[in-house]
């Protein structure tokens, strides 16, 4: 009997989404281009919907250091103010972090912290004096339960889930500050200024981005040089150093999944803390006292 | 018609104001940009249609991949490898030498204004000729 009103709504209905839709699909399309199916491994998403899967399209260079979760030991007796000073300078100025004056707006990734403050549960008042003066060095902890990645509400910072490094997304962070109050380690620092007005152009490295005002950051365990098969900055400062003075390596690195690792061994053969554990955070990062 | 004359006079002006940036740049229109290629490299990642009208989105793959899950190294549609970096492979010192020469040539000309060298160093320049920022 022809269309009647339902049929032609339905129909009417349909051309106007699909009218609609065209230009909407185009202008989210990524274009036809051979690797998308390379890099999909033959499953084909449709590449209209490409924009929201966010698929990855590459893959982890063959020279890059991996492991199952990253830990750092730190050896508190070998470390020296020459150390500290020398890999919180190397860290600072390969990552562009800017050295500000007022306290209030100062960006730290590595520090010099004092023992009662960096173990506080682990303080009393007689406790060794070598120890109590020593430089110790602190650091973002790349927890394994991190509080920062909870609270994020944007999922600008987050773990990354193969190797257990707490990253910062700064394109990503709106700078609310959430993930500052749930740090227990005070491991992040916001930029309350333009941070590149507080880096001289000559010193800056031109291979890493600085940051913008407005975000937070903190350590990011060097995933840059990692991903060109180098070991964090701050460690290869510190052997180098040891290895003058004649010392053990005061910072160690590796694969806490891999039972023959270097830090496997320094935590079967030495005694660990780890700051705050009691919080539940599962800090990554061991010290030697 | 009351006051005839001074509505007419009214009219005519805004009229005038309304249509000024119409004669005023007539004849004369806006410089097309004029994009310099690299002289290093002849080869993009992709084809320059490709390029042209996706490159946005290609960025945007490519800053996902690396902060996120750490996939760095990108096949290109020739078989050739590239490091995904905004900084150190497209704007850099070995191809896109001069980001002023490049990108800004065609943001400028449609009013776009990505954030990404709020964050991201740009290749060093001759100061000569360096337009103002419009943040």
């Amino acid at each position: 009997m022809g269309v009647n009103r339902r049929k032609f709504l339905k129909i009417a209905g349909i051309t106007t989404v699909g009218v609609a839709a065209t230009p909407a699909a185009n202008a989210l399309a990524i274009g036809p281009i051979e690797w998308l199916d390379k890099k999909l491994g033959g499953f084909t998403i449709p590449e209209t919907l490409l924009h929201f899967f966010h698929k990855p399209a590459g893959h982890t260079p063959g020279e890059a250091l991996t492991a199952k979760r990253w830990v750092m030991v730190v050896n508190v007796r070998q470390i020296d103010e020459e150390i500290v000073e020398a890999c919180t300078e190397v860290c600072h100025r390969i990552h562009n972090v800017p050295h500000i004056k007022n306290p209030k707006h100062e960006i730290k990734w590595i520090w010099d912290e004092h023992y009662k403050h960096a173990l506080p549960g682990q303080h009393h008042e007689h406790i060794d004096e070598a120890l109590k003066k020593a430089p110790f060095l602190v650091m973002c902890n790349h927890c394994q339960n991190p509080a920062c990645v909870r609270v994020c509400p944007t999922k600008a910072t987050f773990k990354r889930k193969h190797d257990g490094i707490v990253l910062m997304d700064m394109h990503r962070c709106i700078g609310c500050r959430f993930c500052m109050a749930a740090c227990p380690f005070g491991a992040r620092s916001f930029n309350w200024v333009d941070p590149r007005r507080f880096i001289k152009e000559e010193e800056q490295n031109r291979e890493f981005p600085t940051r913008t005002k407005g975000v937070v950051e903190k350590c990011n365990f060097c995933a840059e040089r990692l991903a060109k098969g180098q070991i964090p900055a701050c460690v290869e400062t510190c052997q180098e150093l040891c290895k003058e003075k004649g010392r053990e390596p005061a910072l160690v690195f590796g694969d806490l999944e891999d039972p023959d690792s270097e830090v496997r061994q320094l935590l079967q053969s030495h005694y660990t803390l780890r700051r705050k554990p009691e919080l539940g955070t599962n800090p990554n990062v061991y010290y030697i006292v | 018609m009351y006051d005839g004359g001074k509505i007419i006079t009214g009219v005519i002006i805004g009229l005038v104001l309304m249509t000024f940036p119409i004669w005023y740049t007539s004849g004369r229109a806006a410089k097309k940009p004029d994009i310099k290629l690299p002289v290093k490299e002849k080869q993009c990642v992709e084809p320059k249609d490709y390029m042209r009208k996706k490159h946005m989105q290609l960025l945007d793959l490519w800053r996902d991949s690396v902060v996120r899950v750490a996939q760095r190294s990108y096949v290109a549609f020739n078989g050739a490898k590239y490091d995904m970096s905004l900084q150190n492979t497209c704007i850099s010192a070995d191809c896109h030498a001069k980001k002023t020469e490049f990108c800004d040539e065609c943001h400028n000309y449609t009013g776009v204004v990505p954030t990404c060298w709020d964050c991201h160093i740009e290749p060093k320049e001759e100061p000569k000729e360096k337009p103002e920022e419009k943040h």
